[in-house]
């Protein structure tokens, strides 16, 4: 799947847009989480504008592909994108985390069409995720590995992977070379404790997965035509899953919090979102110092 | 008298009963669900042969999911096998699923609604030698707090097979409980079993106490209420294998005909079926009640039977217990 410069320039477009709604919903809810949500804007852009095999208009449609959130804090980003993406309306977002919403501040997939996995506590989507990719092939042979067939998506954190069940469910989809599962890693190394290398260091990664029999794959986070092609190249991988470890900038977009790990779990004020919207930046040239 | 509605065997009180795990249950019966429906699957962590899941592999190798020592990835597993129109039979030891996997079942099974069924082997104290760390007691109080969980405890290894068989055509996330030593075998094919059904073992006309047993310890239940009948206490024996939801018409019946209660497992009394039934009670038709199992303690190694005698689970203890609480004693 290849992406034209058209298409990428309208993708950041988009996940600018995506990052206006992430930050008035939260200034509305009041409380969660701004930093992963943020520098996971393009990814999700990417995933729902370009990757993904879905349908807005019928989220439960059998030949999807699905898209696990495992770090569910930082969900906003996911329902910013869906209403943009057409699941829902965008003025519905400015109901998250409120009574009687159907945005509730972890993902219940009971309560949004299109959610795949209720999440929250940490450490379970890859299981998840391990568990519908071995079924699928147990319904489709070999054709679930072909490049067109059904993909697992799994989005984690960084500081997620302090967990053992990630371990588990890694050694285990390693073992049955589940090359239908793609997993993500937003590698902002910002916990809310920290930064993810003092509070627990996770080292090399991407040596730790290769050991774990995965295919590896390291990108920008921020660089949608990386990304995509990251993607492209995890379709191709017939013999291991893939996972992709998305280096990002912690709140990216908006200078005032980019890395500061005080923004994992808290979100801006009225006053702060009013700032932040005018600082938001996007990967589409506005910071060329950093996108050389 | 035993309640002819039961269909006990004939053996039931003679020597010659058959022994057998309720384990045996799990692996008949997943054979029997698996033939009836190819979306059955079983998941195992590595005690393939201890819970019998071994005998789903040799029918379905293709269908059987070993997953290695990682409960907590079973669960998630599973969740994602449900998710993807499979229904997932979990298999390890109860004190390491539900017992490690709590949050995992809580999180991914109960709160995403999913017909995963989870299987906790080697639970109470009979479990014996392997002692406290294996021998499960507080399964049924973790799984019975959980919304949508329905919680079954069998007889013995026929109500099993038929409490499996029935799980997997239901769409509730569901946790079954069995056991290790061989108990006896005193229901039949003929034996009616409805998931939320209770089932009466022994009638009597004017009862003074019934005895409120669940999984193997209605077996025990009923050999003390033949000693009772023998002292002329009568009583009434109602074995309730699913604890949740729980069959609040049979328990009310039963309670309201004696007026005393005594409840029976092999579990903490807190937490579990005596709780259960207390709390259903106290609210609905408040009788005094005794409960009977593990009190507040962890077990310890031992033979079965040495065991459940010395936490007052054998039936010459629940007996005498039933006896002073009528005020008869011998």
């Amino acid at each position: 799947m290849s992406v034209t410069d058209a298409e990428v320039a309208d993708l950041e477009k988009k996940a600018e847009q995506i990052r206006e709604t992430i930050i008035t919903m939260l200034v509305s809810a009041g409380s969660g989480h701004t930093a992963g949500p943020l520098d996971m804007a393009d990814i999700f852009t990417a995933l729902y504008f370009h990757i993904l095999k879905h349908d807005p208009k019928n989220p439960e449609w059998e030949e999807r592909d699905r898209l696990i959130l495992s770090n569910g804090h930082i969900v906003p980003v996911r329902y910013a994108t869906m209403a943009h993406a057409g699941y829902f309306s965008v003025e519905e977002c400015q109901t998250l985390r409120k009574f009687g919403s159907r945005l509730q501040g972890h993902p219940e997939r009971e309560r949004l069409p299109g959610l795949e996995t209720t999440s929250g506590p940490l450490g379970e989507g890859l299981s998840q995720g391990a568990g519908i990719a071995y079924a699928f092939r147990m319904s489709e042979g070999t054709r679930a590995s072909a490049s067109n067939a059904r993909h697992v998506y799994v989005c984690m954190g960084d500081g997620e992977q302090d967990e053992g069940n990630v371990w588990e469910a890694a050694m285990w989809a390693g073992k049955n070379k589940l090359s239908n599962l793609i997993a993500i890693i937003d590698r902002n190394n910002i916990q809310i404790d920290g930064m993810t290398e003092d509070i627990m260091p996770l080292g090399d990664l991407r040596a730790k997965y290769e050991a774990f029999g995965w295919h590896v794959l390291e990108v920008d986070g921020h660089n949608m035509r990386q990304f995509i092609e990251a993607v492209d190249e995890a379709k191709a991988i017939f013999e291991k899953p893939t996972v992709i470890i998305a280096h990002t900038i912690a709140g990216k977009g908006v200078p005032d919090i980019e890395t500061d790990f005080h923004w994992h779990g808290k979100p801006p004020t009225k006053e702060e979102g009013a700032k932040f919207l005018k600082e938001l930046r996007t990967a589409g040239g506005r910071v060329p110092h950093e996108y050389s | 008298m035993i309640s002819p509605h039961a269909k006990l065997a004939d053996t039931v009180f003679s020597k010659d009963v058959e022994l057998k795990s309720t384990r045996d249950g799990f692996g008949t019966g997943t054979v029997e669900a698996g033939k009836a429906d190819e979306n059955v699957v079983v998941l195992c962590a590595d005690l393939k042969e201890s819970t019998r899941a071994e005998w789903f592999e040799k029918e379905f190798p293709g269908r059987f999911i070993e997953v290695g020592i990682a409960e907590q990835n079973m669960a998630g597993l599973a969740a994602g096998f449900a998710m993807a129109g499979k229904v997932p039979f979990i298999a390890s030891y109860a004190a390491f699923s539900p017992g490690r996997n709590y949050e995992q079942l809580r999180t991914m099974v109960a709160l995403n609604n999913l017909p995963v069924k989870v299987m906790g082997m080697h639970a109470g104290v009979s479990v014996g030698p392997d002692g406290a760390t294996h021998q499960m007691l507080e399964d049924m109080g973790l799984m019975r707090m959980l919304p949508r969980m329905v919680v079954i405890n069998p007889i013995d290894a026929e109500e099993a097979r038929k409490a499996v068989v029935a799980a997997a055509k239901t769409k509730e996330p569901t946790y079954i409980r069995f056991g290790r030593s061989p108990v006896p075998v005193i229901t039949t094919s003929e034996t009616p079993f409805e998931i939320g059904k209770a089932l009466t073992l022994w009638n009597a006309s004017k009862p003074k106490v019934a005895l409120m047993a669940t999984g193997a310890m209605s077996s025990v239940a009923l050999a003390a209420a033949r000693a009772l009948d023998a002292d002329g206490i009568a009583c009434t024996v109602l074995h309730v294998p699913t604890i949740k939801p729980l069959d609040e018409k049979a328990v009310l019946a039963a309670a309201q005909a004696a007026g005393k209660v005594i409840t029976i497992e092999e579990h903490q009394v807190a937490g579990g079926f005596g709780s259960a039934i207390c709390e259903f009670l106290a609210e609905t038709y408040p009788v005094p009640v005794k409960r009977l199992g593990i009190q507040d303690v962890f077990g310890q190694s031992g033979e079965p039977n040495e065991l459940l005698e010395h936490y007052g689970l054998g039936a010459p203890h629940i007996a005498e217990v039933a006896r002073q609480f009528v005020g008869k004693t011998l």
